[in-house]
């Protein structure tokens, strides 16, 4: 197999502190040039995975290949990765041009040299005119697109972003992840990113990496993760997506029918290959802008739709399209995304009876 | 009621009361009268000394002043019976150097050690913590008794040097523990991904940003060590620095040259505080605020 030089392979890698295992068995492949982000809640193993792939951590089992070589136990200059530090780490002491300079002086560069090389890397990030001045007295937006440059200047093949964007306001958050996305595509090299933020991982990312407690929970690219996702806890991490726990009370022909507590019975359509018993416990999903309210009296629903009778708790006003919430069928909640145009041309009011109906085939079975 | 104009300290009490400083309390008062009485106490008796320091030929130990000359400053540098003060200028002001330099290495190499946990911190702490509380004088007698056991002739750059780290030693490593919580590991961490050696990044990194902590470090382990005198007492040998000096004056000397000395020792003093302060403030405006992670 050829690979790339930023082509990234783990391999069975895990990592223990102590008694704590952090992370526990990944499996991954990144493509070269890719877009990669890890996406989980804080403890879930995202960031130790990224240092071990930085070289900041040895991983306790397991191989890490970058450009199909195992850099395990190698220093980060021998793996020509870069990170981006969460805080930035920017040099408090040393000017901006000195610190994009900073990997080249290590590296012996001369001075008049390395400041040219550093000024044209300011100019990429649009910094030129900041070039003297200290860190401190930069905006965190600034210093952001300073460690940018920093990490980028001894041309890595793989760029590794902590949190890049956790210290910004939302604004800039939005406007930087776009800057982002530009200087991985003008850098041409495969940047691994790490986040929290559901948003930031499906607006960026060629390849999004749900993980839960050092384990991957799915991997695929944007749409895929928040359109179909695997399991329970990958559908309510992204959101967008409401979960209906019951009870499969019937097949017919590629077809299930789930029972919900005082709900008819649901259809739902079975992947290829799945089998599921009757009275096996199912989750099923259904995307919250998938949702289209009725009211009762409108009569039934057309062939082919799935329905469930509600009520609704709370209306709360987005923008875009109204969130109505509804009663929830046991745990979870239960959400429709209205489109604000088709809210507005008959608006219902909290209380209300209303019919909860969908496109049955667009509702998914989860694992 | 008719508007008038308003006098500049009318608008400068508006002002406060607008910011919301409203009038003293009584409490203020009497802490500030308490406050008064502490720095005179201090300074008091030291003025005392710089003001009699400045009498001419005529002039004694005690008030009230006879002229004003500085004839007791020229008598110090050039009137042999006053005793070695300069011989005893030059060692201390060697010595505290000498313990400064020990003092910063020692104090910055045991911060960058004890971020984490080792072998035997516990104990390596609490024996520094040890020589901290010990009676310096007994110390001092300790280290003297010792040179003498062994047969070592005591000097003031080998006792004497060691009696002082001693004391400055862990002095610094408490004041350098609070300055490196305030150092963010991951400045390390990011000059060794950007490439940096281990000693680039001691030497490019670590250390200019812990410059303005190193010297503080510095000034105690001077200031800590020139003025010492219970740990010299049995440490020093045969010749004396410059507290030793002094006090056998004090014993000996009765004229103002006495005070001229305090006044030059002071002044002295000053000098390297001030020089100190200076430098680190410069390097704190030449540096921007921390970062926000700090």
């Amino acid at each position: 197999m050829t690979v790339g030089k930023g082509h990234i392979e783990l391999a069975g890698i895990y990592k223990r502190f102590g008694e704590v295992t952090a992370v526990d068995g990944v499996n991954l492949h990144i493509p070269d040039g890719a877009y990669c982000c890890f996406l989980g809640p804080s403890g879930c193993g995202k960031t130790t995975i990224l240092r071990m792939i930085a070289g900041h951590e040895d991983p306790t089992g397991g191989e890490i290949l970058i450009g199909g070589e195992d850099v395990v136990g190698l220093p980060p200059v021998a793996r020509r990765t870069a990170m981006m530090f969460q805080s930035y780490a920017l040099f408090p002491h040393l000017s901006v041009r000195e610190n994009v300079a900073f990997p080249l002086r290590v590296r012996g560069q001369g001075q008049a040299e390395r400041f040219r090389a550093a000024d044209e890397m300011l100019e990429k990030v649009r910094l030129s005119e900041l070039a003297h001045r200290l860190p401190g007295h930069l905006s965190g937006g600034q210093q952001q697109r300073v460690a940018l440059a920093r990490a980028a200047i001894t041309q890595p093949r793989v760029l590794l972003l902590d949190e890049p964007l956790s210290a910004l306001d939302e604004q800039l958050r939005i406007q930087m992840r776009t800057e982002l996305r530009r200087m991985q595509r003008e850098l041409g090299i495969t940047f691994v990113h790490v986040t929290h933020t559901q948003m930031e991982a499906i607006a960026l990312a060629d390849l999004v990496v749900v993980m839960e407690k050092g384990k991957i929970k799915q991997a695929g690219d944007a749409r895929e993760i928040y359109s179909r996702p695997h399991d329970r806890y990958v559908a309510e991490f992204l959101g967008g997506q409401n979960v209906l726990s019951g009870k499969a009370t019937g097949a017919q022909g590629g077809n299930v029918t789930v029972g919900l507590q005082g709900a008819a019975g649901l259809c739902v359509t079975l992947e290829p290959g799945r089998r599921v018993a009757l009275g096996e416990p199912v989750d099923l999903a259904v995307r919250r802008d998938d949702i289209i309210l009725r009211r009762p009296e409108a009569g039934a629903v057309p062939e082919g739709w799935s329905a469930l009778n509600t009520r609704i708790k709370a209306i709360e006003y987005q923008g875009l399209f109204v969130k109505v919430m509804l009663d929830a069928v046991g745990e979870g909640e239960f959400v429709a995304y209205v489109a604000e145009r088709d809210f507005f041309s008959d608006p219902m009011q909290m209380g209300d009876i209303v019919v909860a109906s969908w496109v049955a085939e667009r509702s998914l079975l989860l694992a | 009621m008719r508007a008038r104009p308003i006098s500049p300290e009318q608008r400068a009490r508006l002002r406060r009361a607008a910011a919301g400083a409203p009038r003293r309390p009584w409490t203020f008062w009497v802490l500030a009268i308490l406050f008064g009485a502490y720095v005179l106490a201090l300074y008091g008796p030291m003025l005392c000394i710089y003001v009699l320091s400045l009498q001419d030929i005529r002039g004694g130990l005690v008030f009230p002043m006879k002229g004003l000359s500085l004839h007791w400053f020229v008598d110090l540098f050039t009137q042999v019976r006053t005793g070695d003060v300069k011989g005893g200028f030059q060692r201390s002001i060697s010595l505290a150097l000498l313990v400064t330099v020990l003092t910063v290495v020692g104090s910055f190499l045991a911060g960058l050690a004890f971020r984490q946990r080792f072998k035997g911190d516990g104990v390596v702490f609490y024996l520094m913590i040890g020589s901290l509380v010990a009676p310096g004088l007994v110390l001092g007698i300790g280290i003297g008794l010792l040179f003498q056991y062994l047969g070592l002739p005591p000097s003031w750059y080998t006792s004497a040097l060691g009696a002082h780290l001693s004391w400055t030693l862990p002095f610094g490593v408490l004041v350098m523990f609070a300055v490196m919580s305030r150092f963010d590991r991951s400045w390390e961490e990011a000059a060794r991904d950007l490439g940096a050696t281990r000693w680039q990044s001691i030497w490019l990194v670590v250390v200019p940003i812990l410059a303005p902590g190193l010297l503080a470090v510095a000034l105690f382990g001077f200031t800590l060590s020139y003025d010492e005198f219970a740990r010299t007492l049995q440490t020093s040998g045969s010749l004396n620095t410059l507290p030793l000096e002094i006090w056998s004056m004090t014993l000996n000397v009765t004229s103002p040259s006495l005070y001229a000395l305090g006044t030059v020792t002071t002044i002295a003093s000053f000098l390297i505080i001030g020089m100190c302060l200076g430098g680190i403030a410069l390097i704190q405006r030449r540096r921007a605020r921390h970062n926000p992670s700090v």
